[in-house]
């Protein structure tokens, strides 16, 4: 059979108005598979490799606001987030947040300020069940089928916001304008953004890709932000978890945050 | 029938250019929002969706509303809103198509919108808005041409259209619903984590839609030959009145549940919204002023004498009108993000040029709205007097 260049139009046409062409080509979807699972060359060797990326936060070895400061930093300068100074167009991955703040409505009035207003740092929790994917309506946010990881796909985000309102823990950022002339030191190494999408921590996918732990557990004082595979039964994060008093953010929403908080660190760990 | 839209006397022009004035300026600043970014609007990351989400929310009330007259006329045979029919069907066009701009200006990557349609994802709220809103789009487009296309035949529509009619109805509820959903599911907002915000969504839709429908019909009397008729009116003045009283008892319940149960998370937004909180009362004023104009119009149009004279109905149909735009165009989206996943208060305020992008997008919308009307009222002044059975 062979079609006239009329037909050919008729045909492309209609296809590609129903997006059946574009479906056709992008073997990555589908839409009845929650999790995704991006084909990649093939993996580096030395790559870390985890069921269930996570981490504990021990606030007890952060002492110093340096101390704070080589941690967020660490994680900013990897990844070319802006600075802007100003609190209406601010991008952050990773921050410190008063305990009132982190964990809202665990305060009581008799609660001193100081421990009050002790700072947590806080991140993407990187949640079992995260409402930002289950809202988003292009799957440009999504969980790694792999290892858990919620990940944002920059050339996919249409930049509504959706996951903003949806993510419970105000981890999300979004570049209400061209983040490029605010990043001081541009890391060659890692794409800056355009304006108008939504970015977060992505506990450094590129650098476990080749064998490193993320830019913040390096850079933060020893023991204070551990990170492994809480799947794995023998990891240190898996036995804190297991054995310690560690609490979640706002675990009773049900999204499951990757993210513990070593209480009372201390003395042991 | 389209050329009617282009044949107006100097009154008529001078609307259509003041309007299109509007909307050129509303393009203007969207070009500066386009080549520098959302950061033109008020919005920031603790506050991310504002003014345009909320008129696109309230929008999809005025749009769904049109139900209210589709409901008595096609399902129970109300023959007094024949001639009102298609000013509803008209009005949920130019309010679909606002919403639609509402969500385009709204987006930080506009170009890419289409990936909503290459990349359907089931699990999301607002892929399914997307689908129903574009529904109801086609639907009414097609209902009310069909519908008008006969009367100015002066025969009765085709048989094949009453299907559609008829979907017309659920379809009207689920994008609202839809709509509601966008918000009632999400963990964490507590202001919005409710189970009757769609019940209350299609409250106020019901009770703005047909408040705006009644000034509408007022002025196209007023303004042309053409008589919507005192009955049809007044038959909607009952309807505003219910669906008002049934929008306030929901919002009651809102107020019960957050106040009774004493959960701060679940009162926080209401004390910030109605007294203000931390030192930050930017939205005081508006929520109390909505309040009162709520308060004062439910009880103008359940006084039958103060309902039936016109003037006053009118006078009460803005005021409700402007109290249901202020509570869900502004306060329910705004309320959502404030305090905020840290519990801080960081107001939002919209910029000038997002005010301005606003009143362009419904510029837009009343022009469609004009030009469609002008369209359904020239055919009206040619029928006028003969009786068509629907």
């Amino acid at each position: 059979m062979s079609i006239d260049r009329r037909q050919f139009l008729k045909i492309a046409g209609i296809s590609s108005l129903l997006g059946i062409g574009a479906t056709a080509a992008s073997a990555t979807h589908n839409v009845w598979i929650k999790g995704i699972n991006p084909p990649q060359v093939e993996p580096e060797q030395a790559a870390l490799r985890a069921a269930h990326w996570a981490m504990v936060v021990d606030m007890s070895k952060f002492k110093t606001e340096e101390d704070f400061q080589k941690t967020i930093s660490a994680c900013h300068t990897t990844h070319n987030v802006p600075d802007f100074g100003n609190i209406k167009d601010e991008i952050k991955w990773i921050w410190k947040e008063a305990y009132e703040n982190a964990f809202p409505h665990q305060d009581s009035p008799y609660m001193e300020e100081k421990i009050r207003e002790i700072p947590f740092i806080v991140l993407c929790n990187h949640c079992e069940n995260p409402a930002c994917v289950r809202v988003c309506p292009t799957q440009a946010t999504f969980k790694r089928k792999s290892d858990g990881i919620v990940m944002m796909d920059m050339h996919r985000c249409i930049g509504c916001r959706f996951c903003m309102a949806a993510c419970p823990y105000g981890a999300r950022s979004f570049n209400y304008r061209d983040p490029r002339p605010f990043i001081k030191n541009e890391n060659k190494e890692y794409p800056t953004r355009t304006r108008g999408v939504v970015e977060k921590c992505t506990f450094c996918t590129e650098r476990l890709a080749v064998g490193k732990l993320p830019a913040c557990v390096e850079a933060a004082p020893q023991g204070g932000l551990i990170f492994g595979d809480l799947a794995d039964k023998n990891s240190e994060v898996r036995k804190i978890v297991e054995t310690r008093y560690t609490i979640r953010r706002k675990a009773d929403l049900g999204t499951g945050p990757s993210v513990y908080y070593l209480i009372g660190g201390m003395e042991h760990a | 029938m389209l050329e009617k839209a282009f044949e107006g006397g100097k009154k008529y022009w001078t609307w259509v250019f003041f309007l299109g004035a509007l909307a050129v300026s509303g393009v203007y600043y969207y070009i500066q929002q386009f080549n520098y970014g959302l950061g033109l609007t008020g919005l920031s990351r603790d506050v991310s969706w504002g003014l345009y989400i909320g008129q696109f929310t309230f929008l999809v009330g005025v749009a769904a509303s049109a139900v209210m007259l589709v409901i008595p006329h096609y399902l129970h045979d109300y023959k007094k809103f024949s001639k009102i029919v298609i000013l509803g069907e008209f009005l949920a066009i130019s309010a679909v198509t606002m919403c639609i701009l509402f969500i385009f200006v709204d987006m930080g990557q506009p170009m890419r919108i289409t990936n909503v349609v290459l990349h359907p994802t089931l699990n999301s709220v607002m892929f399914w808005d997307s689908v129903v809103l574009m529904g109801y789009l086609v639907l009414n487009l097609m209902i009310g041409w069909v519908t008008l296309s006969s009367d100015r035949k002066g025969v009765a529509p085709p048989k094949w259209i009453k299907p559609f009619i008829y979907l017309s109805v659920p379809w009207a509820v689920s994008i609202h619903t839809v709509t509601a959903f966008l918000y009632a599911g999400l963990p964490g907002r507590h202001f919005w984590l409710s189970a009757v915000m769609a019940a209350r969504f299609l409250a106020s839709a019901f009770a703005g839609g047909p408040a705006l429908l009644i000034i509408l019909a007022l002025i196209v009397r007023k303004v042309t030959k053409f008589d919507p008729g005192k009955e049809p009116i007044q038959t909607l003045g009952v309807i505003v009145t219910y669906a008002m009283f049934a929008n306030v008892f929901l919002l009651g319940l809102e107020f019960f549940t957050a106040f009774y149960s004493n959960i701060p998370g679940h009162m926080e937004s209401f004390i910030y919204l109605y007294a203000g909180a931390h030192g930050h009362h930017e939205l005081v004023p508006l929520m109390w002023t909505s309040s009162i104009f709520a308060a004062v119009s439910l009880l103008m149009l359940v006084i039958p004498k103060i309902r039936r004279n016109e003037t006053t109905l009118s006078l009460a149909c803005v005021m409700l009108f402007a109290s249901l735009w202020i509570d869900k165009g502004f306060g329910l989206v705004i309320g959502g993000f404030v305090p905020n996943m840290m519990n801080q208060i960081r107001p939002y305020w919209p910029t000038r040029q997002e005010s301005i992008i606003t009143l362009g997008v419904w510029a837009i919308g009343l022009l469609i709205l004009t030009f469609l009307y002008k369209i359904a009222v020239s055919v009206r002044e040619r029928t006028a007097g003969i009786e068509i059975e629907h």
